[in-house]
């Protein structure tokens, strides 16, 4: 059976299970943004944290993926959240990291003129050194929402839904346009999001 | 002629309970020990001293982007501790060395940027950004839009110093401003900042190692060796003086 045809015959699953991947990584991304943006700030302001924060999330990248997914289940038990839950674990490093470089990285002489006008700590944040730091910032949250495109697949292993419903139904069988059902769409999604979030991050840099 | 700075038996010690301090670490080092002096309003008060004099530290003191370990500081009568460090600092104006200009913001929105946060209206503060820009020299319509990449050193400084200068400070710190100008764009702006001082009537504090800008600038000399304010005078004052720090700079003046 060609995709073309299997789309054709399965058009409402296809949609529904493109529907819910796009749901799964737009909501870990943007959870693991809300917290690791201000966590990234954070840990400019107090740099003594910076090694442990930045080393327990660097270990959680290490985990790997389907693994991860094994950890939460006793704790989390299976299903969407779970899977929102590992996603999330996921996005944050290269968030947290870039925030932190993004921001550590804006030029002291411009921060301390700031200090010496009389900026207040959050003036400085807001005015100088976040608009700075957007583009680096912007940077992590694309490289978290890639990979979050890549590992939501494994989602459905736990019975989260998404695009992984196709690939490992057709590993089970043995059906590759099954699996590649499953895994064009999710490959087109993840040089979606690299490409448009690209374009933004672009908008954002100043010039030199 | 009333005092718009008082520095009162000023000192700083880096944080560290050691007596003598560490002079390996600098834990607990004394950087600056009971420096006394006084700006007058149209006075300018040259801090002359080496690297690791203290004259630097002194300066951010008077901001308080240190805090004092010891002493007190008084601008147009007012003490420093009675007031919050961020309404402090906008009385006073501060140029330094890398002059740190906003990348993202053009030269109209870094000059306006303390009338804004100020809460000034928008009229006047276009009005201030071009006066501003005139009084350092540079063409408001040609600069008012520009991004500080695509200015030339001295144009930058220039901007700085007007920047510092927006929301009217009585008092101006400067931290050699013009250390990292090639020679003639040094002198040009040296020629035009003896200029301002006597037209603006502020009190200034200048901080240099270069003794022959300092005598040009300087209505007085404060030389700094070690931490301490070790000579006081005017420059012809200094030019005379036997202190062997002030003795050593001199010469390095005028080798031969």
């Amino acid at each position: 059976m060609s995709l073309f045809s299997f789309y054709a015959n399965n058009s409402r699953e296809a949609l529904g299970l493109i529907w819910q991947h796009l749901y799964l990584v737009a909501l870990s991304t943007g959870a693991a943004a809300v917290v690791g943006v201000p966590l990234g700030i954070l840990l400019t302001r107090r740099p003594a944290w910076r090694s442990p924060v930045l080393g327990l999330a660097n270990i959680f990248q290490t985990v790997p993926s389907l693994a991860l997914f094994g950890i939460l289940i006793p704790i989390l038990g299976i299903g969407f959240w779970t899977a929102v839950s590992a996603l999330v674990v996921y996005a944050l490093l290269p968030i947290v990291r870039n925030t932190y470089t993004g921001v550590a990285g804006v030029d002291p002489a411009v921060r301390e003129a700031g200090r010496g006008m009389g900026m207040t700590d959050g003036e400085l944040l807001r005015l100088v050194e976040l608009p700075l730091a957007a583009s680096v910032i912007l940077a992590g949250i694309r490289v978290a929402t890639v990979v979050s495109v890549g590992v939501a697949t494994i989602g459905a292993a736990i019975g989260a839904g998404g695009l992984g419903v196709y690939i490992f139904r057709g590993v089970a069988v043995v059906d590759d346009t099954l699996i590649l059902a499953g895994a064009i769409p999710a490959a087109l999604m993840a040089l979606a999001a690299d490409g448009a979030l690209g374009l933004v991050e672009r908008r954002l840099q100043w010039r030199r | 002629m009333k005092a718009v700075l008082e520095v009162r038996g000023l000192g700083f010690r880096l944080p560290g309970d050691r007596g003598g301090g560490d002079q390996e670490t600098g834990i607990g080092r004394q950087l600056v020990q009971d420096v006394s002096f006084s700006v007058g309003a149209g006075e300018t008060l040259v801090l002359l001293g080496r690297s690791g004099s203290g004259k630097t530290t002194t300066l951010k003191l008077i901001n308080r982007l240190l805090e004092p370990t010891a002493g007190h500081v008084v601008i147009a009568g007012e003490r420093a501790a009675a007031v919050e460090p961020t309404r402090w600092r906008r009385r006073i104006g501060y140029v330094i060395q890398e002059v740190g200009l906003f990348p993202h913001f053009t030269v109209g929105e870094n000059v306006a940027l303390v009338p804004r946060l100020e809460g000034w209206s928008a009229t006047r503060i276009a009005a201030r950004v071009r006066d501003l820009l005139g009084l350092v020299g540079l063409d408001a319509d040609t600069f008012i839009g520009r991004y500080p990449h695509q200015l030339s050193g001295g144009q930058r400084q220039r901007v700085g110093v007007a920047r510092a200068l927006a929301a009217d400070p009585p008092l101006l710190l400067l931290d050699e401003p013009f250390g990292a100008l090639d020679p003639i764009s040094r002198v040009e702006l040296q020629r035009e900042f003896r200029g301002l001082e006597g037209r603006l009537g502020k009190g200034m504090v200048f901080v240099t190692h270069d003794v022959r800008e300092g005598l040009l600038l300087g209505t007085r000399i404060g030389l700094m060796h070690g931490g301490r304010l070790v000579f006081l005078g005017t420059p012809q004052e200094f030019e005379r003086a036997d202190h062997p720090e002030a003795v050593a700079f001199m010469r390095a003046a005028d080798p031969v």
